[in-house]
C-alpha cells in the first residue's frame, strides 16, 4: 500500500480536527474533536513505523503511549466540561467568555470583604457560627 | 574687646533660641513657685529676653566706653572660610561709630523689651515674638560689627526676616500678613542690587573686609566704584525706606507699636544709612553715587513729609516721619558730612523710638489709631505727654533738644557741600532741606495739638499708661533731651547762627501755621485746609497706586498666564497622553475577547504564516 493514502487520511482527520476545535459550539465537541487530531497523530505514527521498518518499533509504543494519555485527558476534560455545566448550566464555548477584559471597575464590595482585620473578623465570626450546622 | 563685642553680638542670639525652647516653660516654674511680683513679670519668654538685651547693652556700653578711653580701631577675625577664590573672614571690626551705634542699638532693645511686657501682655506668641527681637537685636548687632562685607549681608538679610515676621506678627488679620509680604518682597528688590553691590565691590578689591576694601577703593576703575555704589544704593533704599522702595514702610505699621519703634524708626531702617557711612570711603570716590543719593534724599524727605501732613492714622505719621529724617541722613551724606549723618541717626533712635513708645501708650489707653479719636489726653497721661513733646520738639529741631544741634550740622553741611557732587545737586538738596523743616514742623505740630489738647473725640477712659510701658518712654526722654550736647565736642556738629536761625524760623513758621488752622476749631482736622491735594498726599503721591499698575499687574497678569499654561498645556499634555494610551490599548484589547477559539484561530494563522515564510524564504 503506498503511504500516500494513510498520510492523506491522517490529514483529513487533522483537518476535520482543526475544524471542530476552532468552530464547534459545544465544548464536548470540541474534545472530540482533539480526540481527532491525536488519532490522526497516531495514524501518521504508525505509518511511519511501517514504511521505515523500524524493528524497535518506537511508533507503535509512541501510540500505545498517546492512547493512554488520550483517555487521562478526556476523562480530565469532561469532568471540567461537567463542572462547567454545573456551574453556568451551558457547555457553550462561545459564551463562557470569564477571561475577556472588560471596562468595568471589579465588584468593589469583594475587595472591601477582604481587606483589613474588621473583614477577617466577620468571616471567622460567620464561619464559626455556621460550624455546629 | 572682639571678644566683648563678640558676646554683644551672641548674647542676643542665645536669648532667642532659649527663648523659643524653653521659655515657656519658664513662665510655668515661676508661676508655679509662685515668684512674687506682679503677674506680667512672671512672663518667661520676656524675662530671657530682657536679661539677654541688659546683657548685650552693658557689653556694649564697656566697649563704648573702652573705645572713648583709647581710641582707635579694632579687628579681630575669628575664623577664615576658604571658598576658593576670595575667603570669607567672619570677623568684627570696632571702631567710634560701630561702638555708639551699636551702644544706640542695645539702648532701645532694651527699653523695647521692657515696654512689650506691658504692651503684649495677653499675647498668646509672647515667647515667639520675643524671640524674634532678640534675633533681630542680634543681627542688627552683627551688622553693626561685621568685619566683612559677607558677613554685614548676613545680618543684613536675617534683619529683614525678622522684621517680615514681627509685621505679621498678628497674621490673623489678613491686613497684617499682607503687609509683611510687601515689606519682604520691597526690600528683597532692594537687597538684589545690595548682595551685587557687594560682590562686585569685593571682587574688585580682591577681599570682603571692609578696612581692607576701603584700603584699596582708590586703585580700583573708576567704573568698578561707581557700579558698585549705586547697586548698595539699591538695598539702601529698601532697607532705609527712600524713594522709589519707600512704599513698604507706611504699611508696615500693621505690626506691634514695639516693633514699629525698633525696627522700622530707630535701628533697622537706619541700617542702611549705616551701610553708607561705614563704606563712607567708597562712596566719596564716586561722587555719581553721592548726587544720585542726593537727589533719593530730596524727594523722600520733602514727599514723606508732605504725607505726614495729611495721615489720619499717627502711626503712619511716624512712619512717613521716618523715611523723611532717614532721608536726612542721606541727605548729609550725600553732601559729605558723615559725623553729622550719623549724629542725627544717633538722635533720631532715641525720639523716634520715644515717639513710638509713646504713640504705643496712647494707643494703649485709647483703642485707636487715628488721631481723629484723641484729644484732650494732656492731663490723664502727664508721662507720655511730657516726653512725647521732648520728642517732637527733638523732630522739629527745637533747641535744646538732640534733633536741632544734627539736624543743623547738616543743613549747615549742605550750604557748602563737600562731597564733589554737582553744584545744582547741592542746591536743591540744601533747599529741600529747609522747606522740609516748616513741612516737618508742621506735621509734628498737627499730631501733637490733634492728640493731647482740645477735648477727647471718643470715648474712653483717660489714665497714664502701666508703669512698665510709660518708664521706658520717660527713660528715653532723656537721651532725646540731652544727646545734642554730645555734638558739642566735634567741631564740625556744632550749630551755626546762620542755618540755625533760619530753620527756626521755618519751623515755627509752619509750626505756627498748623497752630493757627487748630485754634480756629480745635475739634477739627487742620488737615482740612490742604483742600484737594489732601488725598493726594494722605495717599503719599499714590506710589503705590503707580507700582500696582506698572508693576504688580503685569506681574499678576503674568502668573495667571504662567497658571493658564500649566493648566492648559502641560496639565493637558499628560491628561491627553493617558488618554491616546487608553485608545491604543483598547484597540489591542478588542482580540482579547474571553473566546478561546478566537485565540487558536490567530494561534493557527500565525503559524501558517510563519510556515509559509520559511518555505517560501529559506
Amino acid at each position: 500500500m503506498h503511504i500516500l493514502y494513510p498520510l492523506v487520511v491522517a490529514a483529513l482527520l487533522f483537518s476535520i480536527g482543526v475544524y471542530g476545535v476552532l468552530a464547534r459550539r459545544n465544548a464536548i465537541l470540541v474534545l472530540m474533536s482533539v480526540e481527532l487530531m491525536l488519532n490522526s497523530v497516531n495514524l501518521n505514527l504508525v505509518t511511519f513505523d511501517v514504511w521505515l521498518r523500524d524493528r524497535l518499533h518506537g511508533g507503535q509504543v509512541l501510540t500505545l503511549f498517546t492512547i493512554v494519555i488520550a483517555a487521562a485527558e478526556i476523562g480530565l476534560g469532561l469532568a471540567i466540561v461537567l463542572l462547567v455545566f454545573r456551574n453556568r448550566e451551558s457547555i457553550d464555548v462561545d459564551r463562557l467568555r470569564a477571561l475577556a477584559e472588560s471596562d468595568a471597575e471589579p465588584p468593589a464590595d469583594s475587595v472591601v470583604e477582604r481587606q483589613g482585620p474588621a473583614g477577617q473578623g466577620d468571616q471567622v465570626a460567620v464561619s464559626s457560627r455556621r460550624a455546629p450546622q | 574687646m572682639i571678644a566683648l563685642a563678640s558676646l554683644t553680638v551672641l548674647s542676643p542670639f542665645i536669648a532667642a533660641v532659649v527663648g523659643m525652647l524653653l521659655g515657656l516653660r519658664l513662665s510655668r516654674l515661676l508661676e508655679t513657685r509662685g515668684v512674687p511680683g506682679h503677674r506680667v513679670l512672671r512672663n518667661g519668654p520676656a524675662v530671657i529676653a530682657v536679661v539677654a538685651s541688659a546683657l548685650a547693652t552693658l557689653f556694649a556700653l564697656i566697649v563704648a566706653v573702652t573705645l572713648w578711653l583709647d581710641p582707635g580701631p579694632r579687628e579681630g577675625t575669628l575664623t577664615l572660610i576658604p571658598t576658593g577664590t576670595l575667603p570669607i573672614a567672619v570677623g568684627l571690626q570696632v571702631d567710634g561709630l560701630a561702638a555708639v551705634v551699636g551702644l544706640m542699638v542695645c539702648c532701645v532693645a532694651l527699653a523695647v523689651q521692657v515696654y512689650s511686657i506691658a504692651y503684649l501682655a495677653e499675647d498668646p506668641r509672647y515667647s515667639s515674638y520675643a524671640a524674634f527681637v532678640s534675633l533681630f537685636t542680634s543681627a542688627m548687632l552683627l551688622v553693626v560689627f561685621a568685619g566683612d562685607l559677607l558677613l554685614l549681608y548676613v545680618g543684613w538679610e536675617v534683619m529683614g526676616v525678622c522684621s517680615y515676621f514681627l509685621i505679621g506678627h498678628h497674621w490673623e488679620d489678613r491686613a497684617n500678613s499682607r503687609a509683611a509680604v510687601k515689606a519682604f518682597l520691597v526690600t528683597r528688590t532692594g537687597d538684589v542690587g545690595f548682595l551685587f553691590g557687594i560682590f562686585v565691590l569685593g571682587v574688585g578689591a580682591g577681599t570682603f573686609q571692609i578696612d581692607e576694601v576701603l584700603r584699596r577703593v582708590g586703585d580700583l576703575p573708576d567704573t568698578t566704584v561707581l557700579a558698585a555704589t549705586l547697586l548698595l544704593l539699591a538695598g539702601v533704599a529698601g532697607k532705609s525706606a527712600q524713594f522709589p522702595l519707600h512704599t513698604w514702610l507706611p504699611d508696615a505699621m500693621a505690626g506691634p507699636t514695639p516693633i514699629s519703634a525698633l525696627i522700622h524708626a530707630a535701628t533697622m531702617v537706619a541700617a542702611g544709612i549705616y551701610v553708607v557711612a561705614r563704606l563712607y570711603p567708597a562712596f566719596l570716590a564716586a561722587p555719581t553715587a553721592l548726587a544720585v543719593l542726593g537727589v533719593m534724599a530730596a524727594i523722600s524727605m520733602l514727599g514723606a513729609a508732605l504725607a505726614a501732613l495729611a495721615q489720619s492714622d499717627l502711626k503712619r505719621v511716624l512712619a512717613y516721619s521716618t523715611i523723611s529724617q532717614l532721608a536726612y541722613m542721606a541727605a548729609g551724606l550725600a553732601v559729605g558730612t558723615r559725623s553729622g549723618a550719623v549724629f542725627h541717626l544717633l538722635t533720631h533712635g532715641a525720639f523716634k523710638a520715644l515717639l513710638f513708645l509713646a504713640a504705643g501708650c496712647v494707643i494703649y489707653v485709647t483703642g485707636s489709631n487715628l488721631l481723629r479719636d484723641y484729644g484732650g489726653l494732656r492731663e490723664a497721661m502727664p508721662i507720655t505727654f511730657w516726653s512725647m513733646t521732648i520728642g517732637f520738639a527733638a523732630l522739629v529741631g527745637l533747641p535744646p533738644v538732640s534733633g536741632f544741634f544734627s539736624k543743623d550740622a547738616i543743613i549747615e553741611a549742605a550750604l557748602h557741600a563737600e562731597s564733589g557732587i554737582p553744584g545744582p545737586v547741592a542746591t536743591i538738596v540744601y533747599l529741600t532741606l529747609l522747606v522740609t523743616v516748616a513741612v516737618t514742623a508742621a506735621y509734628a505740630t498737627r499730631a501733637w495739638l490733634m492728640t493731647f489738647f482740645g477735648t477727647a473725640r471718643t470715648a474712653f477712659t483717660p489714665r497714664e499708661a502701666p508703669r512698665l510701658m510709660s518708664w521706658p518712654v520717660g527713660i528715653l526722654a532723656v537721651p532725646t533731651a540731652i544727646l545734642g550736647f554730645f555734638g558739642l565736642g566735634a567741631s564740625e556738629l556744632r550749630p551755626h547762627l546762620g542755618s540755625a536761625a533760619l530753620s527756626l524760623l521755618l519751623a515755627g513758621a509752619g509750626g505756627y501755621g498748623a497752630y493757627a488752622v487748630w485754634r480756629r476749631d480745635p475739634a477739627l482736622d487742620p488737615a482740612r485746609v490742604l483742600g484737594p491735594v489732601r488725598t493726594t498726599f494722605e495717599r503719599g503721591f499714590h506710589v503705590d497706586d503707580v507700582y500696582d499698575r506698572v508693576v504688580v499687574a503685569p506681574v499678576r497678569a503674568l502668573a495667571r498666564a504662567v497658571v493658564g499654561v500649566d493648566d492648559r498645556v502641560i496639565d493637558r499634555a499628560v491628561e491627553s497622553s493617558a488618554g491616546v494610551t487608553r485608545a491604543f490599548g483598547g484597540l489591542l484589547r478588542r482580540p482579547q475577547n474571553g473566546n478561546p477559539q478566537t485565540y487558536l484561530t490567530g494561534l493557527l494563522a500565525g503559524m501558517a504564516v510563519i510556515v509559509l515564510a520559511v518555505v517560501i524564504f529559506v
